[in-house]
Protein backbone atom coordinates (compact mmCIF):
# COMPACT_ATOMS: atom_id res chain seq x y z
CA UNK A 1 0.00 0.00 0.00
CA UNK A 2 1.23 3.45 -0.85
CA UNK A 3 1.24 5.45 2.30
CA UNK A 4 1.95 9.14 2.53
CA UNK A 5 2.53 9.19 6.24
CA UNK A 6 4.30 6.03 7.19
CA UNK A 7 7.44 4.33 5.98
CA UNK A 8 7.97 0.58 6.07
CA UNK A 9 7.84 -0.42 9.75
CA UNK A 10 11.00 -1.61 11.47
CA UNK A 11 11.14 -4.32 14.17
CA UNK A 12 10.03 -2.00 16.99
CA UNK A 13 7.18 -0.50 14.99
CA UNK A 14 6.06 -4.00 14.01
CA UNK A 15 5.93 -5.03 17.68
CA UNK A 16 3.95 -1.91 18.49
CA UNK A 17 1.53 -2.69 15.66
CA UNK A 18 0.94 -6.13 17.15
CA UNK A 19 -0.05 -4.45 20.41
CA UNK A 20 -2.38 -2.03 18.59
CA UNK A 21 -3.96 -4.95 16.76
CA UNK A 22 -4.58 -6.79 20.03
CA UNK A 23 -5.99 -3.66 21.68
CA UNK A 24 -8.32 -2.78 18.80
CA UNK A 25 -9.44 -6.40 18.44
CA UNK A 26 -10.19 -6.55 22.17
CA UNK A 27 -12.18 -3.31 22.18
CA UNK A 28 -14.14 -4.21 19.03
CA UNK A 29 -14.72 -7.76 20.22
CA UNK A 30 -15.85 -6.48 23.61
CA UNK A 31 -18.29 -4.04 22.05
CA UNK A 32 -19.67 -6.75 19.76
CA UNK A 33 -20.07 -9.17 22.68
CA UNK A 34 -21.82 -6.49 24.73
CA UNK A 35 -24.21 -5.78 21.84
CA UNK A 36 -24.91 -9.47 21.29
CA UNK A 37 -25.57 -9.99 25.00
CA UNK A 38 -27.89 -6.99 24.95
CA UNK A 39 -29.75 -8.57 22.00
CA UNK A 40 -29.95 -11.89 23.81
CA UNK A 41 -31.15 -10.38 27.10
CA UNK A 42 -33.84 -8.42 25.28
CA UNK A 43 -35.03 -11.69 23.71
CA UNK A 44 -34.10 -10.59 20.19
CA UNK A 45 -32.69 -14.03 19.37
CA UNK A 46 -35.91 -15.66 20.50
CA UNK A 47 -37.18 -17.99 17.77
CA UNK A 48 -40.55 -16.27 17.83
CA UNK A 49 -38.85 -13.04 16.80
CA UNK A 50 -37.59 -14.62 13.61
CA UNK A 51 -40.10 -17.29 12.69
CA UNK A 52 -42.28 -14.75 10.87
CA UNK A 53 -39.72 -14.84 8.07
CA UNK A 54 -40.55 -18.48 7.43
CA UNK A 55 -44.06 -17.70 6.30
CA UNK A 56 -44.69 -17.44 2.62
CA UNK A 57 -46.92 -14.42 3.05
CA UNK A 58 -44.20 -12.52 4.88
CA UNK A 59 -41.57 -13.46 2.30
CA UNK A 60 -43.95 -12.27 -0.41
CA UNK A 61 -44.48 -8.94 1.42
CA UNK A 62 -40.72 -8.37 1.57
CA UNK A 63 -40.39 -9.29 -2.09
CA UNK A 64 -43.23 -6.90 -2.98
CA UNK A 65 -41.48 -4.18 -0.99
CA UNK A 66 -38.27 -4.88 -2.89
CA UNK A 67 -40.13 -4.77 -6.22
CA UNK A 68 -41.72 -1.45 -5.24
CA UNK A 69 -38.31 -0.07 -4.26
CA UNK A 70 -36.81 -1.19 -7.57
CA UNK A 71 -39.80 0.23 -9.44
CA UNK A 72 -39.32 3.66 -7.84
CA UNK A 73 -35.55 3.39 -8.36
CA UNK A 74 -35.72 2.56 -12.08
CA UNK A 75 -38.30 5.25 -12.80
CA UNK A 76 -36.31 7.78 -10.79
CA UNK A 77 -33.04 6.91 -12.55
CA UNK A 78 -34.62 7.29 -15.99
CA UNK A 79 -36.34 10.54 -15.08
CA UNK A 80 -33.31 11.98 -13.27
CA UNK A 81 -31.03 11.24 -16.24
CA UNK A 82 -33.52 12.86 -18.59
CA UNK A 83 -33.77 15.90 -16.32
CA UNK A 84 -30.00 15.84 -15.92
CA UNK A 85 -29.46 16.10 -19.68
CA UNK A 86 -32.11 18.82 -19.94
CA UNK A 87 -30.71 20.87 -17.06
CA UNK A 88 -27.14 20.41 -18.30
CA UNK A 89 -28.12 21.43 -21.84
CA UNK A 90 -29.84 24.49 -20.38
CA UNK A 91 -26.89 25.45 -18.21
CA UNK A 92 -24.44 24.99 -21.08
CA UNK A 93 -26.57 26.96 -23.51
CA UNK A 94 -25.10 30.09 -25.05
CA UNK A 95 -28.44 31.89 -24.60
CA UNK A 96 -28.62 33.68 -21.27
CA UNK A 97 -32.41 33.40 -21.39
CA UNK A 98 -32.07 29.63 -21.13
CA UNK A 99 -28.86 29.40 -19.09
CA UNK A 100 -29.84 31.55 -16.12
CA UNK A 101 -33.22 29.91 -15.31
CA UNK A 102 -31.65 26.47 -15.75
CA UNK A 103 -28.82 27.44 -13.41
CA UNK A 104 -31.28 28.79 -10.84
CA UNK A 105 -33.39 25.61 -10.99
CA UNK A 106 -30.35 23.37 -10.58
CA UNK A 107 -29.04 25.35 -7.62
CA UNK A 108 -32.51 25.44 -6.04
CA UNK A 109 -33.17 21.71 -6.25
CA UNK A 110 -29.64 20.91 -5.11
CA UNK A 111 -30.15 22.97 -1.97
CA UNK A 112 -33.61 21.76 -0.94
CA UNK A 113 -33.77 18.47 0.98
CA UNK A 114 -35.42 15.72 -1.06
CA UNK A 115 -37.98 14.94 1.63
CA UNK A 116 -39.26 18.54 1.59
CA UNK A 117 -39.94 18.27 -2.17
CA UNK A 118 -41.34 14.74 -1.93
CA UNK A 119 -43.73 15.71 0.87
CA UNK A 120 -44.90 18.84 -0.97
CA UNK A 121 -45.61 16.75 -4.10
CA UNK A 122 -47.39 14.14 -1.99
CA UNK A 123 -49.60 16.81 -0.43
CA UNK A 124 -50.60 18.52 -3.70
CA UNK A 125 -53.91 17.63 -5.30
CA UNK A 126 -52.45 18.41 -8.69
CA UNK A 127 -50.29 15.29 -8.76
CA UNK A 128 -53.11 13.13 -7.44
CA UNK A 129 -55.58 14.31 -10.11
CA UNK A 130 -52.94 13.98 -12.83
CA UNK A 131 -52.17 10.39 -11.84
CA UNK A 132 -55.86 9.48 -11.60
CA UNK A 133 -56.54 11.06 -14.98
CA UNK A 134 -53.59 9.23 -16.54
CA UNK A 135 -54.79 5.94 -15.06
CA UNK A 136 -58.29 6.49 -16.46
CA UNK A 137 -56.85 7.28 -19.86
CA UNK A 138 -54.64 4.16 -19.84
CA UNK A 139 -57.51 1.91 -18.79
CA UNK A 140 -59.92 3.23 -21.41
CA UNK A 141 -57.71 3.58 -24.42
CA UNK A 142 -54.98 0.98 -24.24
CA UNK A 143 -56.78 -2.23 -23.36
CA UNK A 144 -55.00 -4.82 -21.26
CA UNK A 145 -51.46 -3.31 -21.36
CA UNK A 146 -53.02 -0.04 -20.25
CA UNK A 147 -54.82 -1.89 -17.48
CA UNK A 148 -51.53 -3.45 -16.38
CA UNK A 149 -49.73 -0.10 -16.39
CA UNK A 150 -52.56 1.57 -14.50
CA UNK A 151 -52.63 -1.09 -11.75
CA UNK A 152 -48.87 -1.12 -11.31
CA UNK A 153 -47.83 2.47 -11.84
CA UNK A 154 -50.82 4.73 -11.20
CA UNK A 155 -50.03 5.43 -7.56
CA UNK A 156 -49.82 9.08 -6.45
CA UNK A 157 -47.33 8.21 -3.70
CA UNK A 158 -45.07 6.44 -6.22
CA UNK A 159 -45.01 9.49 -8.47
CA UNK A 160 -44.58 11.96 -5.62
CA UNK A 161 -41.53 9.93 -4.59
CA UNK A 162 -40.19 9.47 -8.13
CA UNK A 163 -40.64 13.10 -9.20
CA UNK A 164 -39.27 14.44 -5.92
CA UNK A 165 -36.17 12.24 -6.03
CA UNK A 166 -35.66 12.94 -9.72
CA UNK A 167 -35.75 16.71 -9.34
CA UNK A 168 -32.89 16.56 -6.84
CA UNK A 169 -30.91 13.80 -8.51
CA UNK A 170 -31.54 15.31 -11.94
CA UNK A 171 -29.95 18.55 -10.74
CA UNK A 172 -27.03 16.56 -9.32
CA UNK A 173 -26.62 14.56 -12.56
CA UNK A 174 -26.71 17.82 -14.53
CA UNK A 175 -23.78 19.14 -12.49
CA UNK A 176 -21.88 15.90 -13.10
CA UNK A 177 -22.53 16.10 -16.84
CA UNK A 178 -21.52 19.75 -16.88
CA UNK A 179 -18.26 18.88 -15.16
CA UNK A 180 -17.77 16.12 -17.75
CA UNK A 181 -18.30 18.57 -20.61
CA UNK A 182 -15.84 20.93 -18.95
CA UNK A 183 -13.27 18.14 -18.90
CA UNK A 184 -13.47 17.54 -22.66
CA UNK A 185 -10.47 19.26 -24.27
CA UNK A 186 -11.26 22.40 -26.21
CA UNK A 187 -9.65 20.91 -29.31
CA UNK A 188 -12.52 18.45 -29.55
CA UNK A 189 -15.03 21.30 -29.92
CA UNK A 190 -12.76 23.07 -32.40
CA UNK A 191 -12.28 19.92 -34.48
CA UNK A 192 -16.05 19.50 -34.61
CA UNK A 193 -16.58 23.08 -35.74
CA UNK A 194 -13.73 22.74 -38.27
CA UNK A 195 -15.59 19.83 -39.83
CA UNK A 196 -18.56 22.12 -40.31
CA UNK A 197 -20.71 20.69 -37.53
CA UNK A 198 -23.34 22.82 -35.86
CA UNK A 199 -23.36 23.58 -32.13
CA UNK A 200 -25.93 20.88 -31.42
CA UNK A 201 -24.07 18.35 -33.55
CA UNK A 202 -20.78 19.06 -31.79
CA UNK A 203 -22.52 18.60 -28.43
CA UNK A 204 -24.41 15.41 -29.24
CA UNK A 205 -21.92 13.68 -31.54
CA UNK A 206 -18.55 14.74 -30.15
CA UNK A 207 -18.66 16.20 -26.65
CA UNK A 208 -21.49 14.43 -24.79
CA UNK A 209 -20.33 10.87 -25.56
CA UNK A 210 -16.91 11.69 -24.11
CA UNK A 211 -18.40 13.56 -21.15
CA UNK A 212 -20.69 10.66 -20.30
CA UNK A 213 -17.85 8.19 -20.61
CA UNK A 214 -15.49 10.06 -18.27
CA UNK A 215 -18.27 10.77 -15.79
CA UNK A 216 -19.82 7.30 -15.79
CA UNK A 217 -18.41 6.41 -12.34
CA UNK A 218 -19.83 9.62 -10.84
CA UNK A 219 -23.14 9.07 -12.61
CA UNK A 220 -23.41 5.61 -11.09
CA UNK A 221 -22.40 6.90 -7.65
CA UNK A 222 -25.26 9.37 -7.94
CA UNK A 223 -27.54 6.42 -8.75
CA UNK A 224 -26.53 4.92 -5.39
CA UNK A 225 -27.82 8.14 -3.82
CA UNK A 226 -31.02 7.76 -5.86
CA UNK A 227 -31.45 4.23 -4.55
CA UNK A 228 -30.91 5.39 -0.97
CA UNK A 229 -33.42 8.19 -1.52
CA UNK A 230 -36.18 5.73 -2.45
CA UNK A 231 -36.31 4.86 1.26
CA UNK A 232 -37.91 8.30 1.74
CA UNK A 233 -41.12 6.62 0.56
CA UNK A 234 -41.29 5.55 4.20
CA UNK A 235 -42.47 9.05 5.17
CA UNK A 236 -45.30 9.27 2.64
CA UNK A 237 -46.50 5.71 3.18
CA UNK A 238 -45.32 4.41 -0.18
CA UNK A 239 -44.96 0.70 0.39
CA UNK A 240 -41.29 0.31 -0.42
CA UNK A 241 -38.97 -2.06 1.38
CA UNK A 242 -38.58 -0.09 4.62
CA UNK A 243 -42.25 0.79 5.02
CA UNK A 244 -43.25 -2.79 4.17
CA UNK A 245 -40.82 -3.90 6.88
CA UNK A 246 -42.32 -1.52 9.43
CA UNK A 247 -45.85 -2.76 8.70
CA UNK A 248 -44.60 -6.33 8.89
CA UNK A 249 -43.03 -5.77 12.30
CA UNK A 250 -46.13 -4.05 13.62
CA UNK A 251 -48.32 -6.95 12.53
CA UNK A 252 -46.20 -9.52 14.36
CA UNK A 253 -46.64 -9.71 18.10
CA UNK A 254 -44.12 -11.62 20.19
CA UNK A 255 -43.68 -11.79 23.98
CA UNK A 256 -40.71 -9.44 23.58
CA UNK A 257 -42.56 -6.79 21.60
CA UNK A 258 -42.53 -6.02 17.89
CA UNK A 259 -39.65 -7.60 15.93
CA UNK A 260 -38.22 -4.28 14.70
CA UNK A 261 -34.62 -5.42 14.99
CA UNK A 262 -34.98 -8.70 13.04
CA UNK A 263 -36.84 -6.78 10.33
CA UNK A 264 -34.11 -4.14 10.37
CA UNK A 265 -31.46 -6.86 9.91
CA UNK A 266 -33.26 -8.27 6.87
CA UNK A 267 -34.32 -4.99 5.25
CA UNK A 268 -31.09 -3.19 6.08
CA UNK A 269 -28.92 -5.89 4.55
CA UNK A 270 -31.07 -5.91 1.40
CA UNK A 271 -30.47 -2.16 1.03
CA UNK A 272 -26.76 -2.43 1.76
CA UNK A 273 -26.24 -5.32 -0.67
CA UNK A 274 -28.07 -3.53 -3.50
CA UNK A 275 -26.15 -0.29 -2.91
CA UNK A 276 -22.84 -2.17 -2.66
CA UNK A 277 -23.49 -3.84 -6.01
CA UNK A 278 -24.02 -0.44 -7.61
CA UNK A 279 -20.96 1.05 -5.85
CA UNK A 280 -18.93 -1.92 -7.02
CA UNK A 281 -20.04 -1.30 -10.61
CA UNK A 282 -18.95 2.32 -10.26
CA UNK A 283 -15.54 1.26 -8.97
CA UNK A 284 -15.15 -1.31 -11.76
CA UNK A 285 -15.81 1.38 -14.33
CA UNK A 286 -13.30 3.71 -12.68
CA UNK A 287 -10.73 0.91 -12.83
CA UNK A 288 -11.44 0.45 -16.54
CA UNK A 289 -10.96 4.16 -17.08
CA UNK A 290 -7.62 4.02 -15.33
CA UNK A 291 -6.44 1.27 -17.61
CA UNK A 292 -7.32 3.46 -20.54
CA UNK A 293 -10.10 1.21 -21.82
CA UNK A 294 -13.73 1.98 -22.15
CA UNK A 295 -16.46 -0.61 -21.61
CA UNK A 296 -15.96 -2.09 -25.08
CA UNK A 297 -12.24 -2.53 -24.76
CA UNK A 298 -11.36 0.24 -27.18
CA UNK A 299 -8.40 2.47 -26.44
CA UNK A 300 -9.69 5.66 -24.91
CA UNK A 301 -8.73 9.04 -26.30
CA UNK A 302 -6.60 10.47 -23.56
CA UNK A 303 -7.53 13.95 -22.46
CA UNK A 304 -3.81 14.62 -22.07
CA UNK A 305 -3.13 13.98 -25.75
CA UNK A 306 -1.82 17.05 -27.53
CA UNK A 307 -4.83 18.58 -29.23
CA UNK A 308 -3.38 21.57 -30.96
CA UNK A 309 -4.09 24.89 -29.31
CA UNK A 310 -5.86 24.43 -26.00
CA UNK B 1 -46.28 36.30 2.50
CA UNK B 2 -49.07 35.97 5.10
CA UNK B 3 -48.18 32.31 5.42
CA UNK B 4 -44.78 33.35 6.69
CA UNK B 5 -45.85 36.27 8.86
CA UNK B 6 -48.85 34.47 10.39
CA UNK B 7 -46.73 31.50 11.33
CA UNK B 8 -43.45 33.22 12.04
CA UNK B 9 -43.25 31.36 15.36
CA UNK B 10 -43.51 27.95 13.73
CA UNK B 11 -41.01 28.83 11.03
CA UNK B 12 -38.59 30.19 13.59
CA UNK B 13 -38.95 27.09 15.76
CA UNK B 14 -38.30 24.87 12.74
CA UNK B 15 -35.36 26.95 11.62
CA UNK B 16 -33.79 26.95 15.08
CA UNK B 17 -34.34 23.18 15.31
CA UNK B 18 -32.56 22.64 11.99
CA UNK B 19 -29.67 24.90 12.98
CA UNK B 20 -29.27 23.18 16.36
CA UNK B 21 -29.33 19.74 14.74
CA UNK B 22 -26.81 20.94 12.19
CA UNK B 23 -24.34 22.40 14.69
CA UNK B 24 -24.34 19.50 17.13
CA UNK B 25 -24.25 16.80 14.44
CA UNK B 26 -21.47 18.59 12.60
CA UNK B 27 -19.36 18.63 15.77
CA UNK B 28 -20.01 14.94 16.35
CA UNK B 29 -19.39 14.12 12.68
CA UNK B 30 -16.03 15.89 12.72
CA UNK B 31 -14.93 14.18 15.94
CA UNK B 32 -15.97 10.71 14.72
CA UNK B 33 -14.71 11.43 11.21
CA UNK B 34 -11.23 12.22 12.51
CA UNK B 35 -11.23 9.02 14.54
CA UNK B 36 -12.37 7.04 11.49
CA UNK B 37 -9.77 8.59 9.21
CA UNK B 38 -7.01 7.87 11.72
CA UNK B 39 -8.12 4.23 11.49
CA UNK B 40 -8.33 4.29 7.70
CA UNK B 41 -4.82 5.63 7.14
CA UNK B 42 -3.26 3.68 10.00
CA UNK B 43 -0.37 1.32 9.21
CA UNK B 44 -2.07 -1.41 11.27
CA UNK B 45 -4.05 -3.65 8.88
CA UNK B 46 -6.80 -4.44 11.40
CA UNK B 47 -7.51 -0.74 12.03
CA UNK B 48 -7.52 -0.05 8.29
CA UNK B 49 -9.93 -2.89 7.65
CA UNK B 50 -12.21 -1.84 10.48
CA UNK B 51 -12.29 1.78 9.31
CA UNK B 52 -12.95 0.74 5.72
CA UNK B 53 -15.79 -1.59 6.77
CA UNK B 54 -17.51 1.05 8.89
CA UNK B 55 -17.23 3.66 6.13
CA UNK B 56 -18.44 1.28 3.40
CA UNK B 57 -21.45 0.14 5.41
CA UNK B 58 -22.42 3.70 6.42
CA UNK B 59 -22.02 5.07 2.89
CA UNK B 60 -24.27 2.34 1.50
CA UNK B 61 -27.06 2.54 4.07
CA UNK B 62 -30.01 4.87 3.57
CA UNK B 63 -30.20 7.34 6.46
CA UNK B 64 -33.89 6.53 6.88
CA UNK B 65 -32.95 2.93 7.69
CA UNK B 66 -30.51 4.15 10.37
CA UNK B 67 -33.15 6.44 11.86
CA UNK B 68 -35.62 3.56 11.83
CA UNK B 69 -33.12 1.29 13.57
CA UNK B 70 -32.17 3.79 16.26
CA UNK B 71 -35.59 5.22 17.09
CA UNK B 72 -37.52 1.93 16.95
CA UNK B 73 -34.74 -0.60 17.52
CA UNK B 74 -32.89 0.78 20.53
CA UNK B 75 -35.97 0.82 22.81
CA UNK B 76 -36.39 -2.89 22.01
CA UNK B 77 -32.99 -3.46 23.61
CA UNK B 78 -34.08 -1.66 26.73
CA UNK B 79 -31.93 1.34 25.80
CA UNK B 80 -34.41 4.10 26.47
CA UNK B 81 -33.93 7.45 28.10
CA UNK B 82 -32.28 9.42 25.29
CA UNK B 83 -34.66 11.97 23.79
CA UNK B 84 -35.46 12.05 20.08
CA UNK B 85 -33.21 15.06 19.61
CA UNK B 86 -30.19 13.30 21.12
CA UNK B 87 -30.90 10.21 19.02
CA UNK B 88 -31.19 12.32 15.87
CA UNK B 89 -27.84 14.02 16.60
CA UNK B 90 -26.21 10.63 17.17
CA UNK B 91 -27.64 9.16 13.96
CA UNK B 92 -26.77 12.15 11.81
CA UNK B 93 -23.36 12.69 13.33
CA UNK B 94 -22.53 9.01 12.93
CA UNK B 95 -23.79 8.91 9.37
CA UNK B 96 -21.98 12.08 8.31
CA UNK B 97 -18.76 10.94 9.99
CA UNK B 98 -18.24 8.47 7.12
CA UNK B 99 -18.38 11.33 4.61
CA UNK B 100 -16.18 13.55 6.73
CA UNK B 101 -13.69 10.66 6.95
CA UNK B 102 -13.65 10.25 3.17
CA UNK B 103 -13.21 14.02 2.71
CA UNK B 104 -10.24 14.07 5.09
CA UNK B 105 -8.76 10.98 3.47
CA UNK B 106 -9.03 12.50 0.02
CA UNK B 107 -7.18 15.48 1.48
CA UNK B 108 -4.37 13.29 2.80
CA UNK B 109 -4.18 11.55 -0.58
CA UNK B 110 -3.50 14.84 -2.34
CA UNK B 111 -0.27 15.30 -0.37
CA UNK B 112 2.62 13.91 -2.35
CA UNK B 113 4.63 11.08 -0.84
CA UNK B 114 7.75 13.13 -1.44
CA UNK B 115 6.60 15.66 1.20
CA UNK B 116 6.61 13.05 3.97
CA UNK B 117 9.85 11.53 2.64
CA UNK B 118 11.50 14.94 2.69
CA UNK B 119 10.28 15.47 6.27
CA UNK B 120 11.66 12.11 7.38
CA UNK B 121 14.99 12.69 5.71
CA UNK B 122 15.24 15.90 7.75
CA UNK B 123 14.92 13.68 10.82
CA UNK B 124 11.32 14.42 11.73
CA UNK B 125 9.38 11.80 13.67
CA UNK B 126 6.09 10.40 12.38
CA UNK B 127 4.15 12.72 14.70
CA UNK B 128 6.11 15.75 13.51
CA UNK B 129 5.69 14.74 9.86
CA UNK B 130 1.96 14.39 10.37
CA UNK B 131 1.41 17.55 12.39
CA UNK B 132 3.78 19.90 10.60
CA UNK B 133 3.93 18.66 7.01
CA UNK B 134 1.10 16.38 5.95
CA UNK B 135 -2.01 17.53 7.87
CA UNK B 136 -1.66 21.26 7.12
CA UNK B 137 -1.58 20.50 3.40
CA UNK B 138 -4.23 17.81 3.65
CA UNK B 139 -6.63 20.02 5.61
CA UNK B 140 -6.38 22.71 2.97
CA UNK B 141 -7.25 20.26 0.20
CA UNK B 142 -10.07 18.76 2.27
CA UNK B 143 -11.99 22.04 2.70
CA UNK B 144 -14.24 21.75 -0.40
CA UNK B 145 -15.27 18.12 0.21
CA UNK B 146 -15.80 18.90 3.90
CA UNK B 147 -18.10 21.73 2.87
CA UNK B 148 -20.06 19.27 0.74
CA UNK B 149 -20.29 16.88 3.69
CA UNK B 150 -21.71 19.62 5.93
CA UNK B 151 -24.22 20.69 3.25
CA UNK B 152 -25.36 17.09 2.82
CA UNK B 153 -25.74 16.86 6.59
CA UNK B 154 -28.00 19.93 6.66
CA UNK B 155 -30.18 18.46 3.94
CA UNK B 156 -30.29 15.10 5.70
CA UNK B 157 -31.34 16.78 8.94
CA UNK B 158 -34.81 17.14 7.40
CA UNK B 159 -35.30 13.42 8.00
CA UNK B 160 -35.19 14.02 11.75
CA UNK B 161 -38.50 15.83 11.31
CA UNK B 162 -40.04 12.51 10.35
CA UNK B 163 -38.85 11.04 13.64
CA UNK B 164 -40.39 13.40 16.20
CA UNK B 165 -37.75 16.16 16.19
CA UNK B 166 -39.09 19.65 15.50
CA UNK B 167 -37.30 21.26 12.56
CA UNK B 168 -38.17 22.71 9.15
CA UNK B 169 -39.71 19.52 7.71
CA UNK B 170 -42.02 19.46 10.75
CA UNK B 171 -42.97 23.08 10.03
CA UNK B 172 -43.87 22.07 6.47
CA UNK B 173 -45.96 19.14 7.69
CA UNK B 174 -47.79 21.18 10.36
CA UNK B 175 -48.66 24.01 7.98
CA UNK B 176 -49.84 21.64 5.23
CA UNK B 177 -52.04 19.86 7.76
CA UNK B 178 -53.49 23.22 8.79
CA UNK B 179 -54.62 23.68 5.19
CA UNK B 180 -52.23 26.31 3.86
CA UNK B 181 -51.44 26.18 0.14
CA UNK B 182 -48.78 23.48 -0.31
CA UNK B 183 -46.83 25.39 -2.96
CA UNK B 184 -46.46 28.48 -0.77
CA UNK B 185 -45.40 26.52 2.31
CA UNK B 186 -42.94 24.54 0.19
CA UNK B 187 -41.39 27.68 -1.27
CA UNK B 188 -40.88 29.30 2.16
CA UNK B 189 -39.39 26.18 3.72
CA UNK B 190 -37.21 25.67 0.64
CA UNK B 191 -36.11 29.31 0.85
CA UNK B 192 -34.99 28.75 4.45
CA UNK B 193 -32.81 25.82 3.34
CA UNK B 194 -31.47 27.75 0.35
CA UNK B 195 -30.41 30.61 2.63
CA UNK B 196 -28.86 28.26 5.18
CA UNK B 197 -26.91 26.38 2.51
CA UNK B 198 -25.86 29.56 0.72
CA UNK B 199 -24.40 30.84 4.01
CA UNK B 200 -22.55 27.58 4.68
CA UNK B 201 -21.10 27.29 1.19
CA UNK B 202 -20.07 30.96 1.25
CA UNK B 203 -18.32 30.28 4.56
CA UNK B 204 -16.46 27.30 3.17
CA UNK B 205 -15.51 29.20 0.00
CA UNK B 206 -14.11 31.99 2.13
CA UNK B 207 -12.18 29.45 4.20
CA UNK B 208 -10.86 27.85 1.03
CA UNK B 209 -9.68 31.20 -0.32
CA UNK B 210 -8.10 32.18 2.99
CA UNK B 211 -6.22 28.90 3.22
CA UNK B 212 -5.22 28.75 -0.42
CA UNK B 213 -1.49 28.76 -1.08
CA UNK B 214 -0.30 29.66 -4.55
CA UNK B 215 1.96 26.91 -5.80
Amino acid sequence: MRSTLFEAPGPRARRRHVWYTVLVAAVTGGALCWALLRFKDAGQFDARMWEAFEYRGVQLRILTGMVDTVKAFVLAVVLSLLLGFLFAAGRLSTHGLLRRPAGALVEFFRAVPVIITVFALYATDLLRTAVTAAAGFLRENLGSPGEWAATNFASPTLWALVVGISLYNGAAQAEILRAGVGAVPKGQFEAGYALGMRKTQVMTAVVMPQAVRTMLPSIISQMVVTLKDTSLGFFIMYEELLYAGKLLAQNTATPHGYPYLPVLCVVGSLYIITCLLLSWAARRLTALEWRGLDGRGLPRVSSKMPMGSR
Amino acid sequence: MEVLTDNAGLFWRGFVGTVQLMCLSTLLAFALGMLLVSFRISPVPLCRGLGATVVTVLCNTPLTVLFFGVTLGLPMLGLTGAGYFTLAVLVMGGYASAFVCEALRSGVNTVETGQAEAARSLGMSTAQTAALIVFPQAGRAAVPPLGNAVITLVKNSALAGGFSVYELFSTEKTLVERGYAVAVVFLWVAAAYVVLIAVISAGFRLLERRLAVPR
